[in-house]
């Protein structure tokens, strides 16, 4: 029975109340928070670092089927694609269909999945 | 649209805020959610997991990082310090909004409903779309938006799970790729601030370096530690600069 229902209350707690909680004092905040304050500085430094710590190991370290993928691939079109986008006027439409494009074709002719 | 034309109904600015579900960073986003169901059925959670995740989560960092610590086999209490620290950006992103967004009026409790719908891509639309309503129908027009969005986001869940377990590994492989490009482009394209720019970096080269070295800690000392050297360099910086200043005159 609870270990049916586990994964919900994971979900609820470790999910929904772990996200929530900073939304709602997002709230509370509001009017009061002064966005040029030094504490802010630092909470949004942490919280930049965290997220792109979390998607630079998405790419380094896929799960699934990309994880057959050579390294050199995802980071080549990773990273080609990034500086294209910082080279055309970072537009996240370009940042997101260039290497995109890279991968497909860099899996394509390296014959991927046809193993 | 001005800011003072003020003979539309409530429902009217409602169904504009829908309308922004034609927009390029919505369909983006839907396209990464479809990512996030093959990675949520690949990490093993059930299709009613991942649906009821996507609507109470509705951040895609937070639950890419409760699928990865859930698959770990972590506690539940690590997943809640990885998830609510992954989160924080929340409480800035919100408070940052809300001041915008309500008037003298607006009740505590439908801000704190309307917050839900605040990830990255319901802000980028706020912040750059708000100022063009007039204020009373703002909180109407956001959840117009918001609501949809994120209803839209778990039905893309729900459709996709099932599809995108029979997806060839080309087409799962290429889709898995499109969350962490899409937060790359997104996040640097929204950072206002040198510093933010700074922690992406630290970030990047510290998550997967960590990987290496603790692996039960590395998104959390990464974190931590790339965003104190962001915030510390970014300070120092930030002094110098106003030293400068301060000896021109």
């Amino acid at each position: 029975m609870i270990d049916e229902y586990w994964t919900f209350i994971v979900i609820i707690v470790a999910g929904f109340l772990a996200t929530d909680i900073w939304r709602w004092l997002g709230v509370v905040a509001g009017n009061r928070l002064n966005e040029e304050s030094e504490a802010l500085y630092w909470v949004r430094a942490v919280a930049t670092s965290l997220v792109m710590a979390v998607t630079a190991k998405l790419i380094v370290f896929p799960n699934g089927s990309l994880a057959e993928s050579p390294l050199w691939l995802r980071l080549a079109a990773a990273g080609i694609g990034f500086a294209v986008f910082l080279a055309t006027g970072r537009r996240v439409a370009v940042g997101v269909a260039v290497p995109m494009a890279l991968l497909l074709a860099g899996l394509w002719w390296t014959g991927f999945g046809n193993r | 649209m001005s800011p003072d034309s003020d003979d539309r109904s409530a429902l009217s600015w409602f169904l504009t805020g829908m309308r922004g579900m034609l927009s390029l960073p919505a369909l983006i986003l839907m396209t990464s959610i479809v990512g996030f169901s093959a990675f949520a059925l690949e990490s093993g959670l059930t299709r009613a997991e991942a649906v009821f995740m996507s609507f109470a989560i509705w951040a895609l960092p937070a639950q890419v990082i409760l699928v990865g610590t859930m698959a770990s086999g972590a506690n539940i209490a690590a997943c809640f310090l990885a998830v609510t620290l992954s989160s924080i950006r929340m409480m800035p992103m919100v408070a940052s909004v809300v001041p915008e967004m309500r008037t003298k009026r607006t009740p505590t409790w439908l801000l704190l409903i309307l917050s839900h719908f605040v990830a990255i891509t319901a802000w980028v639309f706020a912040i750059t779309t708000l100022r063009n309503v007039p204020r009373q129908h703002r909180a109407v027009y956001f959840a117009g938006f918001g609501v949809t969005l994120t209803t839209s986001g778990t039905l893309v869940v729900a459709i996709f799970y099932g599809i995108a377990a029979s997806f060839p590994p080309l087409i799962a492989g290429v889709l898995f790729f499109l969350t962490p490009v899409y937060f790359n482009a997104s996040i640097w394209a929204s950072a206002g601030q040198p510093v933010v720019k700074l922690a992406f970096v630290m970030g990047v080269i510290l998550g997967p370096l960590l990987a290496l070295v603790t692996p039960e800690f590395d998104v959390l000392y990464a974190g931590i530690g790339g965003g104190t050297v962001a915030y510390l360099i970014d300070r120092w910086r930030r002094k110098r600069r106003r030293a400068e200043k301060g000896g021109v005159r």
